[in-house]
C-alpha cells in the first residue's frame, strides 16, 4: 500500500541531526488525544476547510459536480454523503480555504524532491526523516524509500510510535540510521485511555529494536496530567535505563495547545480534557529523574 | 527609559568564557552596556545625545568662497577650503575619550554642505520638527544661515546646476519614481580603504606627490597643468589633516594642564602624543592605527559628504599586526585593545548621516551613514583572515549594541566554523548585525569586472552590499531603478497611471499583446529606454563632480590618483565603476508570472479584467486577488516556472546595464541593492499584477516578495542560487527568523550550515532579522519600551522606533520562517 503524504517539511531542524527534509505519511494506528496533526490519523484523503480564509466567493459551490456544498452563516458546509472527495472545490477556491489533505507520490518523484535538498543536507550532515502518522503502517513503501535514500547516501531517520509488527520494525531497522521512537505513557491502562491502544507491543518492540544496536532517540510528548507525574517519569526512566546497548537520549516535547484549529478544519472538535502545558518545575524534575537513572534527557527534539 | 534598564545582554546560552563564546557578563552595568565604566559613559553620551545640525562648516565655506572663488583652480580651491575648515572648526575632546575627533563641533552634530545642496529655511524647520530622524537646529543658526549662506549659494549649488541641464525624458521618469539619483544631494562616495594608511603617513604621501610634480612633463603631456593643480590640491589637503590633528594635540595638552585626575592627565598626554604622530607618520601601535584611520575618515567626510561616509574596510586585518606586536612586547593587553576598539565604535556612532530633504529623505530614512566594517574573510593571499581582533570586534558589537558602525562577517570556504558560530550567536541576539558575505563569490565578481586577484581579495563590501576593490576603486552607486514600475509603465503604454503623465515611451497597447513574449519584449524596450536615460544623466553628473567638486583628500588615500595626477572623481583610482541598483526582482517576477500563467497560458482571466482590477486597486476584486496570491508560482520557492522568469529578468537587467560606458573609460555594472528604497518605490507604484496593493513596498534586493516564500528558507536559497550572482556587483537576501528558531546551540549550528549551503550555491550576501511579530506590534504600540530594538533593514540595521510607519509595517510583513 502506498501512503498518502500530507506534508513535506524543509529546513526541518527538530527531527534528527542537521538540516532535514521530513515526509509525513497519512495513517496512524494510535489516536492520541493530544495529536496535533489530526489529519495524519486516517490513511485516506480528507478535506480541510479553514473558515477564516473563506471570503464567500462560492466558486466551490459552482464547481461541485455533486451539489454537496452550501454556504451558511458559518461558512461552507459539505454534505459528506454526497461528497466524493474529487477535490474540484479545492481547485476552485481562490483563497485555499478548502484544501485536500493527502497526496500520492511515487518513489521517483519523492526522490527528486529529496534530492533538491541535498546541498543543505550535505552541509549540515542532515538527512531525510520519515514521519507521520505512522510510517511503519506502510512497510513496502517505507523500505523502498529507505533503500533509495541509502543508495543516494542520505542519512535516514524514522519517527515511529512503535506500534507495528516486530518483524516490520526489525526489517526497517536494517535500512534506518536513526529511530525517533515515541514513548508516551508507561501505565498500560492510562496508555490505552489516552492513545486507544495498549503499550505492550510498543515497549516490547523498543527492547527488540535496542537489541539490534540501532541508534535510538526517545521522544516523549510531555503533558501535564498525562505523564508528568514522578511515578510515570520514574517508570519510564527505569525502563529506558535497562534497555540493551547504548542508553538512548530522551527528548521531552512539552505539550502546547496549538491543535484546536486543525480539528476545526476537519470539521471536528478538539477535546482537551485536563491536558495542560507542563510547568518549568515539572520539566526540570523530569530531567533530574531521568538523569538519576543514568539517562540523558533534554527539552526539544 | 533609563540606561540601567537596557537589557542587551540576555542570559548566556553557554557559560561565559566557553570555547567560541565571547559573551562576558560585566559586573558594572549600572550605566548601560559596555566593557567598563569609561565605555559605558561614552556609549551613554553617544546614544542619548540628540542629533543636531551645525552651520559652522557652511559659514567657513561660504566666507572662503565669497572671498576666493575664481582665484584658484577648482581642485586647489577645494583643498584650500578644506584646509580652512581644518584650521577653524571647533575641536572637541570629550571626557573619557581615547580616540578623538568629531566632524561637527560636538558628538552627533552634523555639518551641512551648501556647495552641494543648500538647505532652505523651510528645510531646517522640517528637520527640526519631524517625528523621525530629527536634527535640531537653533533659530539663531537658521537666521544666520538665511543671512549669510543661502543667498550666496542660490543657483550655484551642484544640485541646481545638475537639475538645470537634465533632459525632459529623464525628469519625467525621475518624477514618476522610475529611478532615483544619488548625486543630487550628496557627493559620490561609497568607498573603503585598504591597508596603505597603516604603512604611510601624510608626510610620506607628500613626498610621493612632490616626486610626481617634479616628473610632470609640461612639453609632452597636454594634461600636465591640470595634473599639477590636482597634485597641489592633494598636497594642501595632506597639510590640512596634519593641522587638524595638531590642533587636537594642542587642546589635549591644554586640558592636561587643568585636569585633576592624574590618570586622565596621562591619557590626555598620550592623546597629544598620538595626534602629533598620526596622520603625519605611519602608525606604530593599535592606538595610533585607530586614530590614523579616524583622522582620515574625518578628513574625507569633512571635505565632502560622500555617500556611505567612509569605511575602514578589513579593519581587523589592518589592526591585527599592531595588536600582535604589542601583545608580544607586553605594551598592550587584550582588554586595552578592546577598549580602544570600543572607543572607535562609539566615534562612528557619533556621526549620523547628513540630512537630506525631499525625495531622497524618503528613499533612505535613517541616521545610519553606512560605515560597514568587514570582519573575517580572506587575506590578499587567499588564506583565512580571522584573528583575535575579529573576535574582539564581534564582542564589542554585541556589548555596545549601537546603530553604527554597521558590520559584516565574511565567510569564505577557508573561514573556520568557530568564527561562523560566533557570528551566528551575535546574529541570534537580534541586534540586526552582522550581515553575512561570501568572499569566494564577491572576489569572483571583482575579478569578472577586471580587477587583479590580489586587489579583489583586498576588496570587500562597503555601505550595504556593494563590492569594490578597497583603497583602489571609485565605485559609485548612481541610483535605484524601480523595475516593477517599468512593468507598470509598460502595462500603460508609457504612461504613469498614478499621475496620467508620460513616464517612458510607447511600447504598445497591452490589450493588443497576443502572447507573453510580446508583453515581455515591450517591457524590455521600456527597460532599455529607462536605463539609457539613467546612464546619460549619471555620466553628466560624474563630469560635473569631476569639474566642480573634486575631492583631493580622498584622492590622496585611493591608490593611483597620485601617480595619475587625477582626482577620485576623474578616473584617478585604479578602477572606476558605476553601479545602477535594480530593486524589486521578486515583485516584478511574481507580476510577470501572473501575466504569463493566468492571462496568456491558463486564461484564468483576461488582460482587460486584470488591468481593470489593478486600476481600482483590487477594490471589489478580492476573489481575483486571492486567486493571484494563492494560485501563481512565485519567486523564492524553488519553483522552476517562477525562478526561470526571475532568471530571465536578472539576465536582461545585466544586458541592459553591463558595459555601458562611463566617463572614466570604464563601464556601468548591475547591482541588486535596495537599502530602504523599496519602500519609497512601493509608494510611487500603483497596485501590481502580483496582487500587491497600491503603495505597499516592493520586494527588497533579490529577496522574494513579502510573504510569498512559503516553502521555507532552504527553498528561498535554492531559488536565489539559480541567479549567477558573480555577474552582478552584489545581491541582497533578507531572511527573517523568529528567535524560537534559534533557541538551542544546535539550532545555531544549523543556521551556520544554511549560510554555508547558500554560499556554496553562489550566494553573495544573506542577513537575518531575528524578531517576532508580537514584539514588533508591541513596539509600534509602545515605542518608549522598545527604544533599543534594532532591526535589520536591507543591508544595514536601524532602530525600529526611528522608522516611519511604512517601514515598520514592512518589517512586520516580512515572512516569518516559523516552524509550527
Amino acid at each position: 500500500m502506498i501512503p498518502l503524504i500530507f506534508d513535506i517539511k524543509r529546513y526541518a531542524i527538530n527531527d534528527g541531526p542537521g538540516i532535514r527534509i521530513a515526509l509525513y505519511v497519512k495513517g496512524c494506528p494510535l489516536r492520541c488525544k493530544w495529536c496535533h496533526n489530526p489529519e495524519s490519523q486516517l490513511p485516506k484523503m480528507q478535506k480541510l476547510y479553514t473558515a477564516s480564509k473563506c471570503i464567500g466567493a462560492q466558486d466551490c459551490i459552482e464547481n461541485c459536480p455533486e451539489d454537496a456544498l452550501t454556504l451558511t452563516p458559518n461558512g461552507i458546509v459539505t454534505d459528506v454523503e454526497k461528497c466524493t472527495l474529487c477535490g474540484l472545490c479545492a481547485d476552485a477556491c481562490p483563497t485555499k480555504a478548502i484544501q485536500m489533505s493527502g497526496k500520492l507520490y511515487d518513489a521517483v518523484e519523492l526522490m527528486q524532491i529529496i534530492e533538491r535538498e541535498r546541498v543543505h543536507i550535505e552541509h549540515s550532515e542532515g538527512g531525510v526523516t520519515f514521519s507521520g502518522g505512522e510510517p511503519l503502517m506502510f512497510p513496502g513503501f517505507l523500505l523502498e524509500m529507505l533503500q533509495e535514500c541509502g543508495k543516494a547516501g542520505l542519512h535516514r531517520a524514522v519517527d515511529t510510535c512503535g506500534f507495528a509488527p516486530a518483524e516490520t520494525l526489525l526489517e526497517v531497522a536494517t535500512h534506518t540510521d536513526l529511530f525517533l521512537y515515541d514513548l508516551k505513557i508507561m501505565d498500560p491502562v492510562q496508555h490505552k485511555k489516552w492513545t486507544g491502544k495498549d503499550n505492550k507491543l510498543i515497549l516490547e518492540n523498543l527492547v527488540k529494536l535496542a537489541e539490534t544496536g540501532a541508534a535510538i532517540n526517545i521522544r516523549v510528548p510531555f503533558i501535564q496530567n498525562v505523564n508528568t507525574s514522578e511515578y510515570e517519569v520514574s517508570k519510564m526512566a527505569e525502563f529506558i535505563a535497562v534497555l540493551p546497548g547504548e542508553t538512548p537520549l530522551v527528548s521531552l516535547l512539552p505539550y502546547h495547545n496549538i491543535a484546536a484549529h486543525k480539528y476545526n478544519k476537519l470539521g471536528s472538535n478538539y477535546e482537551e480534557f485536563d491536558m495542560a502545558e507542563p510547568s518549568e518545575e515539572e520539566i526540570e524534575k523530569a530531567i533530574e529523574i531521568f538523569n538519576s537513572y543514568g539517562v540523558e534527557a533534554e527539552v526539544g527534539g | 527609559m533609563s540606561f540601567a534598564e537596557i537589557k542587551t545582554q540576555k542570559a548566556p546560552e553557554r557559560p561565559a568564557g566557553a570555547e567560541g563564546n565571547f559573551y562576558q557578563p560585566t559586573k558594572t552595568q549600572k550605566i548601560g552596556p559596555g566593557m567598563n565604566e569609561r565605555i559605558q559613559r561614552l556609549r551613554k553620551l553617544s546614544v542619548e545625545t540628540q542629533e543636531s545640525l551645525s552651520i559652522e562648516r557652511a559659514l567657513i565655506t561660504t566666507r572662503f568662497y565669497k572671498e576666493n572663488y575664481g582665484k584658484y583652480s577648482e581642485p586647489v580651491m577645494r583643498a584650500l577650503n578644506f584646509l580652512e575648515i581644518c584650521k577653524q572648526k571647533t575641536i572637541y575632546i570629550g571626557d573619557d575619550e581615547l580616540i578623538v575627533g568629531e566632524r561637527g563641533p560636538k558628538p552627533k552634530s552634523v555639518p551641512t554642505f551648501p556647495e552641494l545642496t543648500c538647505h532652505s529655511v523651510e528645510d531646517f524647520h522640517v528637520l527640526n520638527t519631524r517625528d523621525q530622524q530629527r536634527y535640531t537646529v537653533s533659530q539663531e543658526d537658521i537666521d544666520t544661515y538665511e543671512r549669510e549662506v543661502i543667498p550666496y549659494w542660490q543657483g550655484r549649488t551642484m544640485r541646481e546646476r545638475i537639475f538645470n541641464h537634465v533632459p525632459n525624458e529623464w525628469k519625467r521618469a525621475y518624477e514618476a519614481g522610475v529611478f532615483t539619483e544619488f548625486m543630487e544631494q550628496r557627493a559620490p562616495g561609497h568607498t573603503a580603504l585598504d591597508g596603505t594608511i597603516y604603512r604611510k603617513g601624510m608626510l610620506d604621501y607628500k613626498k610621493e606627490i612632490k616626486a610626481h610634480i617634479d616628473s610632470l612633463d609640461f612639453l609632452n603631456d597636454p594634461e600636465a597643468t591640470s595634473k599639477l593643480e590636482e597634485l597641489k590640491a592633494m598636497d594642501i589637503s595632506c597639510d590640512a589633516v596634519i593641522v587638524f590633528a595638531e590642533r587636537h594635540a594642542e587642546l589635549a595638552d591644554e586640558m592636561a594642564k587643568t585636569e585633576k585626575d592624574p590618570q586622565r592627565v596621562g591619557e590626555l598626554k598620550r592623546i597629544a602624543e598620538v595626534c602629533r604622530w598620526v596622520p603625519a607618520h605611519a602608525p606604530r601601535n593599535v592606538w595610533e592605527a585607530i586614530q590614523m584611520y579616524w583622522f582620515v575618515h574625518l578628513g574625507t567626510v569633512t571635505e565632502l559628504n560622500g555617500w556611505d561616509a567612509m569605511n575602514p574596510g578589513h579593519f581587523d586585518q589592518h589592526l591585527q599586526p599592531f595588536y600582535e606586536k604589542e601583545l608580544a612586547e607586553g605594551t598592550l593587553t587584550r582588554d586595552q585593545a578592546k577598549e580602544l576598539i570600543s572607543c572607535f565604535w562609539i566615534k562612528v556612532n557619533n556621526h549620523p548621516a547628513p540630512p537630506k530633504v525631499g525625495i531622497t529623505a524618503r528613499e533612505s530614512g535613517t541616521f545610519n551613514d553606512f560605515t560597514n566594517i568587514n570582519i573575517g574573510g580572506v587575506k590578499p593571499d587567499g588564506t583565512d583572515a580571522v584573528s583575535e581582533v575579529s573576535y574582539m570586534m564581534l564582542e564589542v558589537t554585541e556589548e555596545l549594541h549601537i546603530l553604527q558602525p554597521g558590520n559584516s562577517v565574511h565567510i569564505s570556504k577557508v573561514t573556520p566554523d568557530k568564527f561562523l558560530n560566533a557570528a551566528v550567536h551575535l546574529i541570534r541576539q537580534g541586534h540586526g548585525y552582522p550581515s553575512v558575505f561570501n568572499p569566494d563569490v564577491y572576489i569572483q565578481e571583482l575579478v569578472n569586472q577586471g580587477k587583479s586577484l590580489q586587489d579583489a581579495r583586498e576588496g570587500g563590501c562597503s555601505g550595504c552590499i556593494e563590492v569594490g576593490a578597497f583603497g583602489k576603486e571609485a565605485y559609485l552607486l548612481t541610483g535605484y531603478l524601480n523595475v516593477p514600475k517599468v512593468l507598470e509603465i509598460t502595462l500603460n503604454n508609457g504612461i504613469d497611471p498614478l499621475t496620467g503623465k508620460v513616464a517612458g515611451i510607447e511600447t504598445g497597447d497591452p490589450l493588443s499583446f497576443k502572447s507573453y513574449e510580446e508583453l515581455y519584449e515591450a517591457f524590455l524596450k521600456q527597460l532599455n529606454f529607462v536605463v539609457d536615460q539613467k546612464v546619460r544623466v549619471s555620466n553628466y553628473i560624474d563630469q560635473m563632480f569631476a569639474k566642480y567638486a573634486p575631492a583631493p583628500f580622498l584622492s590622496v588615500v585611493i591608490e593611483d590618483c597620485i601617480s595619475k595626477g587625477k582626482d577620485y572623481y576623474n578616473g584617478g583610482p585604479r578602477y572606476n565603476t558605476n553601479y545602477i541598483q535594480c530593486t524589486g526582482l521578486g515583485t516584478v517576477t511574481d507580476s510577470l508570472s501572473v501575466l504569463k500563467k493566468h492571462v496568456f497560458e491558463d486564461k484564468t482571466f483576461t488582460m482587460d479584467t486584470l488591468l481593470k482590477a489593478i486600476a481600482k486597486n483590487y477594490e471589489g476584486e478580492e476573489a481575483l486577488r486571492q486567486r493571484i496570491l494563492n494560485w501563481t508560482p512565485f519567486f523564492g520557492n524553488d519553483d522552476e516556472y517562477a525562478d526561470n522568469i526571475a532568471l530571465r529578468v536578472y539576465n536582461d537587467l545585466l544586458n541592459a546595464i553591463e558595459g555601458k560606458p562611463n566617463t572614466k573609460g570604464e563601464v556601468f555594472h548591475l547591482n541588486m541593492l535596495s537599502t530602504t528604497c523599496h519602500v519609497y518605490f512601493g509608494l510611487v507604484l500603483g497596485a501590481s499584477a502580483n496582487g500587491r496593493f497600491s503603495g505597499k513596498s516592493i520586494s527588497d534586493g533579490t529577496s522574494p516578495s513579502h510573504g510569498c516564500d512559503t516553502h521555507g528558507p532552504t527553498n528561498v536559497i535554492r531559488s536565489l542560487g539559480k541567479l549567477d550572482q558573480t555577474k552582478s556587483g552584489g545581491t541582497l537576501l533578507n531572511l527573517r527568523f523568529v528567535p524560537s528558531l534559534l533557541k538551542r546551540e544546535k539550532d545555531m549550528e544549523k543556521l551556520g550550515h544554511l549560510i554555508r549551503s547558500y554560499f556554496s550555491l553562489g550566494g553573495h550576501h544573506i542577513q537575518f532579522n531575528i524578531v517576532d511579530t508580537a514584539t514588533l506590534y508591541a513596539a509600534q504600540a509602545c515605542p518608549e519600551d522598545y527604544k533599543d530594538l534594532l532591526v535589520r533593514m536591507a543591508g544595514y540595521s536601524d532602530y525600529f522606533n526611528d522608522m516611519n510607519a511604512d517601514l515598520q509595517q514592512e518589517i512586520i510583513d516580512r515572512t516569518e520562517n516559523e516552524l509550527l
